[in-house]
Formats: structure tokens, sequence, C-alpha cells
């Protein structure tokens, strides 16, 4: 074993190297993204989830259109039906971006990788923007299989929607970016907790817990949080038929983006501090 | 080329590290040497940026850890074996390693080889026994071609070969010109590896010596005698100023029992020479059965230099 030589082959030491940059860095945490097996399951899950379950409450909802009242079949909105799946699916994403990080805390890969990359602003950074295109990618393939599942179902019971038809386009593509600001949220909310079940626990609390409890919540309550909680305000990009007390869609999304820096600014600012 | 300045580092109120000095020289190995819980790792640490020091500062090559600009091409680091993400297989964790640093994808290849993990270069890390996680750890210490390495106790969990493999492997990374930093709690494994030693005892630096040095100086040496006048011996002995105790199975000779506790007409002379020691006895016509000059191990002598600063000590196990 000993017989190898332990220089690099072909290269002068020390003057042939450079700086590490971020894309380097970039390089290193898509590898490790790809290379654990909770990935494949966790994007597997959210689209299974968000194409099935959108399916389903599409099917649902078109059966019972004809008893709708008048008010409730004004307010009908196929895009959002089809998404619907989406507010389940979207945990399987918060968990995966939980543990892209948190799971380094865990098992003490990150003093590894702290020694690795010591600007540690890089490491957050680079998490975040990998694990963002990758939710936006399954996201956007999510949404768009929905949408044709979900119309298919829809059409013939109800009205549905096309491509084509105002707002339909920006409700896809917006899923696919709440998808992303939710990726950002989930690495920043892992890297601020570091424990796992923390930060899991702090996510689904954020993303269902709280907005359930809000709707047992007297009027003067449960409108300004339906309208202002970030990630129900991030969600009206997704949707076509704008509701009493939300934001308008890029408005909302805003909301939610300000909110994500927010969090991700505080887990930068702490990760950057504190002993590993 | 590893400098500390005066660093510092306190948990609340207990202090880890103590004030502590040194500069680690290239082409040696150093080894870094105290009992558990005497700052080693937390020294290590701060050197690799891991934990901030509260006071003063720590160097490599003249600069922050932080601040190098591609730091596994300057420091290879073996802190411990288990930081791996287990569910990750082996050459991928070396790769994502490798590319944050941009190191070519090529030179995985040829570290796995060099520790000898390739056949398992597949296999997920949960999988690894101690001894291969050591291995993967010290591969990874070595992707970088760095001038500097640090390992934390590295033969941790290694059988005998791999034992031989680390030794091998730190002297020839020295001979290689580059510095080499190892940390144990240890006296007789630092005999065999390192040049230098740096010994802290209670996050304090108890000697900044050469290996030799440390032996020479620490050696203790001591006379055993079994004779039928032992007692009269030992009154003699003390008579021309040397210091005399019963002695014990420990340092007897063979054929004592393991349950004989103190043996009768066996003592320990320490301030004479065996010669000396033959000389009075013959003079006062006393006869001996052994006279033999007993050398302190390496380990009796770091314990005796650590005794003061052993942050867990058994209490009164007698033998």
């Amino acid at each position: 074993m000993t017989d190898a030589a332990i220089a690099m082959t072909g290269r002068d030491h020390p003057a042939a190297f450079g700086a590490s940059t971020f894309d380097d860095v970039l390089r290193s945490e898509w590898v490790k993204l790809r290379s654990v097996r909770s990935t494949f399951w966790a994007l597997a899950v959210t689209v299974v989830l968000g194409v099935a379950l959108g399916a389903v409450i599409s099917a649902a909802a078109a059966h019972g259109y004809a008893k709708f009242s008048v008010s409730e079949k004004q307010s009908w909105d196929p895009t959002g039906v089809s998404q619907a799946g989406f507010v389940i699916a979207q945990l399987a994403i918060a968990v995966l971006g939980v543990l892209c990080i948190s799971s380094e805390y865990s098992t003490g890969m990150i003093r590894t990788s702290l020694i690795a990359v010591p600007k540690r602003g890089r490491i957050l950074a680079a998490k975040a923007i990998v694990f963002a295109v990758v939710s936006f990618v399954v996201g956007e393939f999510t949404s768009f299989a929905a949408f044709f599942v979900g119309q298919a179902l829809i059409s013939g019971h109800a009205p549905h929607a096309a491509l084509g038809d105002p707002g339909v386009a920006r409700a896809l593509v917006g899923a696919a970016l709440y998808a992303a600001a939710l990726a950002v949220l989930s690495v920043a909310t892992g890297g601020l907790l570091r424990r796992p079940a923390a930060a899991i626990t702090c996510m689904v609390a954020v993303l269902l817990v709280l907005p359930v409890i809000a709707q047992a919540l007297p009027d003067s309550w449960r409108n300004p949080v339906t309208e202002f909680w970030p990630t129900q305000a991030g969600s009206q990009i997704t949707n076509v038929y704008h509701s009493a007390h939300t934001l308008q869609p890029w408005t909302g999304f805003g909301v939610m983006c300000l909110f994500v820096a927010i969090v991700y600014v505080i887990a930068w600012t702490l990760l950057d501090r504190r002993d590993a | 080329m590893i400098e500390a300045h005066g660093l510092v580092k306190r948990y609340g109120s207990t202090v880890a590290v103590n004030d502590l000095s040194f500069a680690i020289r290239p082409g040696l190995v150093t080894g870094f040497l105290g009992p558990n819980g005497a700052g080693k790792t937390t020294t290590m640490r701060m050197i690799l940026g891991l934990d901030a020091p509260t006071q003063g500062s720590v160097t490599v090559g003249g600069r922050s850890y932080r601040d190098l600009p591609a730091p596994m091409r300057e420091v290879g680091a073996l802190l411990d074996a288990k930081a791996v993400h287990g569910g990750r297989r082996a050459r991928d964790h070396l790769l994502c390693l490798a590319l944050s640093n941009g190191i070519p994808g090529s030179r995985v290849d040829e570290v796995l080889r060099m520790v000898g993990l390739e056949g398992v270069a597949r296999r997920r890390a949960k999988g690894f026994s101690l001894g291969m996680g050591q291995r993967l750890g010290i591969a990874s210490a070595l992707l970088g071609d760095p001038a500097v390495l640090i390992f934390d106790e590295p033969v941790n969990g290694l059988d005998p070969d791999g034992i031989h493999w680390v030794r091998t492997l730190m002297r020839e990374l020295a001979a290689e010109g580059r510095t080499v930093l190892v940390s144990s709690h240890l006296m007789s494994e630092m005999a065999l590896t390192a040049d230098h030693l740096l010994v802290i005892g209670k996050g304090r630096l108890i000697a900044d010596t050469s290996v030799d040095e440390f032996v020479r100086s620490s050696s203790r040496q001591s006379v055993h005698v079994r004779s039928p006048q032992a007692a009269e011996l030992a009154a003699r002995c003390r008579e021309a100023g040397a210091t005399v105790r019963a002695g014990d199975t420990s340092r007897a000779a063979a054929g004592a029992g393991p349950d004989a506790g103190t043996i009768p007409n066996v003592i320990e002379i320490t301030g004479m020479d065996s010669a000396e020691v033959g000389k009075l006895a013959a003079a006062h016509g006393i006869t001996l059965f052994e006279l033999i000059p007993v050398q302190a191990s390496l380990e009796e002598a770091f314990m005796e230099l650590t005794r003061e600063s052993v942050e867990y000590q058994a209490a009164g196990v007698t033998r």
C-alpha cells in the first residue's frame, strides 16, 4: 500500500493550485445531494403525492360540482384543485431540505465539510442553490403532471382549465417557484436548528399546523394570518382564482421570499459564528 | 508550519486550552501528547477553524485556516473517523470533498488505492469498521496532497498491520518535508512514530521537546535487589543518600507470584547505580541474589509528567 506515491502525479507542489471557487462548492454539494438515497425517495414521494392526491381531489371535486352553490361555482378554480396534492407533497421537499444540512450535524459530516470549505457561507449558499434548483425542476414536473391529470379527470363533470387560460401558466410556474423558495427555507431552518427532528417539526408547524390552528380563530385574527403567513402568502402564486383576504399572487410570493431571506440571513450569521 | 500564540479556549467556566503557544516545524513528525481531556482535540479544532479561540491565534503557513484559498491542498486533516455521512458511498464521500477544493476525480481513485480501500469504494460508509473509517479519513486528508497534515488519534481501532501502516505513512510524509502533527494519549505509540513531542495537560503546555531529549531527561533509573539481608542493605543505602522502597511485583523478576504484593527481601533503590549498590553490599558482606538495573519506561515517564493534570483518575486501585 505504501508503495504508491503519496504526491499527486504530474503536478508540481505547491505552485500549481488555484483558489477553491464557489463553483467548486456547488459541484461538491450537487454530488452530496445525489449520492444519498433519501434524495431519490423524497423527490419520488413529492411527485407521486402531488400527482396522485391532485388526481383524487380533482375527481372528487368535479363529481360534486353539480351540487355546488352559486358562490362555490363562482370560486371554482380547476387549476388550484388539480394542484391541491401539493399541500402534502411539499412536506417531502421540506424534510429533504432540512436533512441536507442537519443530517451533516447528526452524522458529524459537518466537521469534515467545514474543514474542506472553511468559508461557511459558501456551504450554506451552495446547499440552498443546488436544492432550490432541484426542487424547482421536480416542482415544475409535478405541477404540470398534476395539472394535465387533474384536468382530464375534471373535464366532462365540471368546467376545466387549459394551459392558455389567463393565469394558468403563471400558477403552474408559480408552483415550482414556491417549491424553490420552500427549499431555501428548509435548508436555512435545518442549518439554524441543526437537529433533524427539531427542524422537521418546525417546518411541519410552519406549513401545516399553524395555518390549521388559524382556521379556528375568530375572523379578525384569522384573516391577517391567512393573508400574511409566509407560506400561505407564497402559495397564492399557485392559484388562478383570487379569494378574499389573500394577497395578489406576486405580492404574496414576495412576502414569502422576504421571510425566507430573513431566516436565511439568521442561519448564515449563526453558522459563521458558532463552533461547529 | 503551524504556529499558535497564546491560544485560549473557554467553554463557560471550563478552560479547555490555556495559553498555548507552539510552533510545529516541517520535516518532522510532531507527537501531540496528553491524557484524555487535556485539550488536544480542542487545539486541533482551533487550528482547523472549527472552533474560534477565546483568545490568541493560530496560523497554518502564516495564515489563519479560514483564509486559506484552497484549504485541502494545504492542510489535510483527520479529526474523527466517524465524521462521515453513513449513507454515502466511500468514493462519493471523497469525491464531494475533492470537488469542493477543485481536486480532480482521478485523485480520489489514487488515494483510495493508497489506503487500501479500492475494493470497498462503492460501499456505503455506515458498513465500515472503525479501522476502515480511519483509512477513509486518512484518504480524505491525503486528497489535496497537502504540505501540512493533522491526525487526531489515527491508530484508534486499527489492527496491528494497520498501525504499522499508519506509522510508516507518517514517517514517509515527514520525510517528504511535510509538517505532520499526530495526537495520541499513548506515549509508547509516540516513541515509535514521533521526532518531536508537544505534551499538554489540562490545557497547558507541559513539554515541547524532541523525543530523545524527553527520554533522556525523564528516565528514572533504579536498581532492583533481592537479598536475604535486604533490610540491612536498605539501611546502608539510605545512609549513602539513596531512596529505598520495598520492591513490588510489577518490577520483580520472573518467579514472583502475581498475588505476592510486596515481596520480602526485594528492595528498589533509586539514586545509586547498580555498581555502587554492588560495591556497598560487598563492603558490608551482604549477599545478593539479584542485582538488576531498571530503566523506567517512557510510559511511566509520561505518567509521571502528567500526573498532576490527569482529568479523570481512577481512585486507589490496588493490586
